[in-house]
């Protein structure tokens, strides 16, 4: 059990331990969702809010449920059917209420069900014995780590589209090596707070 | 005690969560009833919102051309959305061509009935009807090849033009599907389709009509296709086809002789050995009856030791090449694979035709 406080938790998932920038989850949609700012926010805005909330649900389902019952082994499965579910629900919320982002994502949207940092999440908060609180931090932390590591992605291939990458470079590699630069530069927050 | 125990609340958990869905769907995804506007108030209509454009047509029995059952892969079903769709999806950019795109094309598959909708869908669509029918007889004419003749039952009537097609229904792991097929049988026997369908290992479509049998109920929509004949009798008409692709030119054939029996038309076909040959016999006695039809099947592979031929050699486009002479008026329809296709209309523009009097029915 850790003792660290939630928002110790939150932004250390947003800072040191960006998930996508340290644990390097959830990189599909990032690759190739990065194009557009506004498309980046988007996306963002719903991974951080799938990510919450399934952590919340996932901490739920996983204390009241399957630790009660010696289920554990049925975590992968359990929490991946909780997402799927939930991400289709978003999918009509936000094809309701918004169908200009719901044209913006396209695709992308129901891809958030097989985005590994949100299961990735989920299996953290096992693993690290996060309390209710603690999840809450840390998926929401997580979230606008995701979030803030594509736009920022986003921003660089938007000043990148006019810089001469050599040729073989162009599109996935050069994104790839500034996904990498990025990273290095995100260590320079190792050290201000540590959660494990 | 440990598996049933898992097994139940894995259950139990999908659904409550499927519960939860179709509860949330209900008062999502209702967008109440919405206008269906079909050229310019020529068919104004009133469609349940949420369903996809062509399951409302289909429900209100316009007939788009379909074959993958709306999953955005044929790209049958274009039409023209004048407003109300929404963008055009990446699932459908594939299928459109910038000019189309800016025009407005759509696969109404695709597009998604959520606000009054204004639509433009071509006459020929409209004439589109769904008939019941009754398999005739069929026959084998080669090896792979087989003809299925049916007897329409409701609407007891078709009214085609020669080169155009129906699509049957065909049942399918994933529910019914739509193949499409040339009609073969002539315009003169209104009461009556025929197909030629090649057996595809593994095809939905070919192994359904295969297995075909006398009295066996067909249901299929039609008929679709944009091919009109040159109503000129002193315009020459040429079809050329290879494989299975006889059905249409055997349409346009009987239906030119029957209205016009001086005409003078040629039918070049392109087989690979003489087990694929068919309906020489029934071409070559109409050749003896109209002295200006003409016919020419070639071989393309190589004679085996028991073949006996004594007609073409190599692909069809050399015997299109070797026959046919120059500026003529002419209307040419070609069907088969995508090489052949390429191979003869190079021949038939050399020889003088424009090419927006070549028409060709492709298989992919």
């Amino acid at each position: 059990m850790s003792d660290t406080s939630a928002i110790v938790i939150l932004i250390a998932a947003i800072l040191t331990n960006n998930i996508l920038l340290t644990n390097f989850l959830g990189m599909c949609s990032f690759i190739a969702c990065s194009g557009q700012i506004r498309t980046a926010m988007g996306l963002g805005t719903a991974v951080t809010f799938v990510l919450t909330m399934t952590t919340m649900i996932n901490y739920c389902i996983y204390h009241f449920i399957l630790v009660p019952g010696g289920l554990e082994h049925l975590q992968f499965i359990v929490f991946i059917a909780v997402i799927a579910a939930f991400v289709q629900l978003v999918e009509m919320f936000v094809e309701r209420f918004s169908p200009k982002l719901y044209f913006a994502l396209g695709i992308f949207l129901p891809l958030i069900t097989v985005n590994c940092a949100i299961l990735g999440a989920s299996l953290f908060m096992v693993i690290r014995g996060y309390n209710f609180l603690q999840s809450v931090g840390f998926g929401f932390g997580a979230g606008i780590g995701w979030a803030l590591a594509i736009i920022l992605m986003a921003g660089l291939r938007q000043k990148m589209r006019y810089s001469n990458v050599p040729e073989p470079f162009r599109g996935v590699p050069i994104a790839m090596i500034v996904t990498c630069v990025l990273a290095m530069a995100f260590m320079g927050f190792a050290g201000m707070v540590t959660i494990q | 005690m440990i598996y049933v125990l898992s097994i139940v609340s894995f259950a139990g958990l999908t659904v409550v969560l499927s519960a939860g869905l179709i509860i949330a769907e209900r008062f999502l995804i209702n967008y109440g009833i919405c206008k269906l506007d079909i050229n310019a108030g020529e068919k104004p209509l009133e469609v349940e919102g949420g369903q996809t454009l062509l399951a409302c047509l289909y429900a209100n029995e316009i007939f788009i051309p379909s074959a993958c059952g709306g999953k955005g892969t044929c790209g049958h079903c274009k039409i023209t959305v004048l407003s109300g769709g929404g963008p055009v999806l990446p699932i459908e950019t594939p299928h459109l061509t910038r000019k189309e795109i800016r025009s407005g094309t759509r696969l109404a598959c695709q597009v998604k009935v959520r606000e009054d909708i204004y639509v433009r869908i071509p006459e020929d669509f409209l004439n589109v009807k769904l008939f019941s029918a009754t398999v005739l007889s069929t026959r084998s004419v080669t090896y792979d090849i087989k003809e299925v003749r049916v007897k329409l039952n409701d609407p007891a009537e078709i009214s085609q033009r020669p080169g155009q097609y129906v699509q049957i229904q065909a049942p399918s792991p994933d529910g019914p599907v739509f193949r499409a097929y040339s009609i073969s049988s002539a315009v003169y026997e209104p009461n009556e389709v025929e197909v030629v369908v090649r057996l595809i290992p593994g095809g939905v479509g070919s192994t359904y009509v295969h297995n075909l049998e006398v009295n066996d109920p067909v249901v299929f929509t039609g008929p679709y296709g944009e091919f009109r004949l040159n109503e000129d009798p002193s315009v020459e008409i040429v079809c050329v086809g290879g494989g299975a692709g006889m059905a249409p030119m055997k349409n346009i054939i009987y239906s030119i002789y029957d209205r016009w029996p001086e005409r003078s038309c040629w039918l070049f076909f392109g087989c690979r050995t003489t087990k694929d040959i068919f309906y020489l016999e029934e071409f070559k006695e109409l050749e003896r009856k109209h002295p200006s039809f003409h016919v020419v099947y070639a071989l393309s592979d190589d004679l085996g030791p028991d073949e006996k031929w004594d007609g073409e050699t190599g692909f069809v486009h050399l015997a299109v090449d070797k026959y046919l002479e120059s500026e003529k008026p002419r209307q040419a329809f070609l069907c088969g694979p995508p090489l052949m296709i390429e191979a003869v209309t190079r021949v038939l523009e050399e020889k003088g035709i424009r090419s927006e009097d070549i028409f060709y029915d492709e298989f992919k």
